[in-house]
């Protein structure tokens, strides 16, 4: 890399400003020169691995007995419970979490962006503050808080909220409440921010105008707010998707995916398959390819559907 | 009737405030506290802080894997600064039509997930250990290699270069500044503020990278701070002073960087979506 530049620069330096003949091709050299680093380096760690996973998912085995065997890693997705769990946990994730998230964020930025509003930069630094921990930290600090005897616990019992101590880890149903709440409370302020920043751009002549013509708060969330908010909520949607559909560090530090597999992540299922269990490193490719497809319909999916609403 | 909606609001704005701020400052709480104390739910400062400090120094390994986070997280920062500016700023000065393909087809990289990326890597580093072990699996190279180059970074860079005058870089040619000359004495020190935002972001992500180095450095002594809190935290028998004071610890860098670097952090997260 170092004596690629070296090299451009000492090539452009000998004429330096001035016209050549083969000004052109050099000129075309030389920006390829400042990229090729990049391009090099994402097509090692990026592309060749994908196209080495996708050979793998059609070989089985253990370790580096690898064998070809067609299309069954496909086939064995499809009765393979696991699996079926995993993505149905990842599905719940993300059609209950994302949606609650990003209301609530929209919620907080339109009432953050009143003018008139006391400390309103200790409410914002406040809420965004979840997004300057590290996702283990913040995750075992949650376990602790949700664990049977932990504070969350002691606190409804005191106030008499529940009647007995909530499983919030080791009951299927808890478990996935927990990482909702996680999840929730580690990424609103975050998407909060950019719906803050964007209300900022949007012109106060415009609520003014519809208070004139007698429109709601309500009204003129949905009429003007959101509409104008567009391109970023789609932004934060697919980021918010992808993020999701990834989820690992959450469900490794909070229930280790239990119990059983009641709260286990497509991710942490491939990582479970490669690192934990007997390594078929074949099949863990064939789940992995699974993820690329979903990431790639829902983004689809969600540049459509506002496209459509645009239209 | 207003006056009523203006008080909702704040009660409001003050509980999601509270919630957000609780877990943080009790876990900064608990690491002034002794174990016991933290179990019954003590929620105020106790007098125990130094000493769960020295028990956390000589119990646990902390310094060593803050040293081994720093060199990954600095590192990682530094080269993918250098990476991703080269070719932000060559995609967009050296516009064609070819680079712009080439601009795209990286863009799609960022579809994938790295849990698809890991077992084809993983074998990758493998099979580099038998030829090359310095830079194969359990070294810290091998943690940092795969995350330096990012296709959010080329775009973030390319996306600040759309604003960057052009005619400082004809200024630059005309006073016989070659070309590379031209990025680093001309485009570097004007785009400051850019540089910074890739770093608060960079150096966050890598500082709290747990995916890869889980899977790829081994030895206890190669661990980095998010492998260190995360087998604290699956412990049986856990000391919560002592892991909180890790935690806090372990918090502290990205904390302070980003305090630091707020309003960078802020541009640097709107630019990566204007």
């Amino acid at each position: 890399m170092n004596s690629k530049t070296k090299g451009t620069m000492a090539g452009s330096s000998l004429f330096p400003g001035k016209l050549s003949i083969n000004s052109r091709t050099k000129s075309t050299f030389i920006g390829w020169s400042f990229v090729i680093t990049a391009v090099i380096m994402i097509c090692t760690f990026y592309f060749y691995p994908m196209i080495q996973a996708l050979i793998l998912s059609f070989q089985s085995g253990t370790g580096t007995n690898l064998t070809f065997v067609g299309f069954n890693n496909y086939t064995r997705l499809l009765s393979d419970s696991t699996f079926i769990t995993a993505v149905k946990n990842t599905f719940i994730y993300l059609i209950v979490q994302v949606p609650i998230m990003i209301i609530l964020a929209l919620f907080l930025s339109v009432l953050l962006n009143d003018r008139t509003l006391k400390w309103k930069g200790i409410y914002r630094t406040a809420i965004f503050l979840p997004a300057v921990t590290s996702l283990v930290a913040y995750s075992v600090i949650f376990k602790y808080l949700f664990s049977n005897d932990g504070l969350v616990n002691t606190m409804l019992l005191k106030f008499s909220i529940v009647p007995e101590a909530v499983n919030w880890l080791t009951d299927p149903f808890w478990a996935k409440i927990t990482i909702i709440i996680a999840i929730t409370w580690r990424w609103t302020g975050y998407n909060m921010i950019f719906y803050l920043s964007a209300l900022q751009n949007v012109d106060q002549a415009i609520y003014e105008a519809a208070k004139i013509d007698g429109a709601s708060a309500v009204q003129q969330f949905f009429k003007i707010t959101i509409p104008m908010l567009k391109p970023i909520i789609l932004f934060t949607s697919i980021t918010s998707t992808i993020g999701t559909l990834q989820l690992f560090d959450e469900i490794m530090n909070i229930t280790k995916g239990g119990p059983g597999n009641a709260t286990t992540s497509i991710s942490q299922y491939i990582y479970n398959l490669s690192f934990k269990y007997t390594p078929d490193f074949g099949y863990a490719a064939t789940v992995s390819y699974f993820i690329v497809i979903l990431i790639v319909v829902f983004s689809i999916i969600q540049f459509k559907a506002a496209g459509d609403r645009n239209g | 009737m207003v006056k009523l909606k203006r008080i909702a609001v704040y009660v409001f704005l003050t509980a999601a405030a509270l919630v957000s701020v609780f877990p943080i400052v009790w876990m900064v709480v608990s690491a002034t506290n002794q174990s016991v104390e933290v179990t019954k739910g003590r929620l105020i400062p106790g007098a125990y802080a130094a000493e769960n400090f020295s028990n956390l120094i000589q119990t646990i390994d902390l310094v060593p894997a803050l040293i081994n986070s720093m060199k990954v997280s600095i590192s990682t920062t530094v080269l993918s600064l250098l990476i991703a500016s080269l070719a932000g700023y060559g995609f967009e000065i050296y516009k064609s039509r070819a680079k712009n393909i080439v601009f795209n087809i990286l863009l799609l990289s960022m579809m994938i997930p790295f849990a698809s990326l890991m077992v084809p890597l993983y074998r990758m580093f493998g099979s580099i250990s038998q030829t090359i072990p310095a830079i194969g699996i359990d070294t810290l190279t091998s943690a940092v290699l795969p995350t330096v180059t990012t296709a959010f970074l080329i775009f973030f860079f390319r996306q600040s270069t759309k604003m960057f005058p052009k005619e400082l870089v004809e200024a630059g040619r005309i006073d016989g500044l070659s070309e590379i000359g031209v990025f680093f004495r001309i485009y570097v020190p004007t785009m400051k503020t850019t540089y910074a935002a890739a770093a608060i972001i960079t150096f966050m992500a890598s500082w709290n990278n747990y995916l890869w180095p889980l899977v790829v450095l081994q030895s206890p002594e190669k661990m980095t701070i998010p492998l260190l809190i995360s087998n604290l935290g699956s412990s049986y028998s856990p000391d919560y002073g002592i892991i909180m004071m890790a935690i806090v610890i372990a918090t502290f860098p990205t904390a302070l960087v980003f305090f630091l670097m707020q309003k960078y952090f802020v541009a640097g997260m709107m630019g990566s979506v204007k």
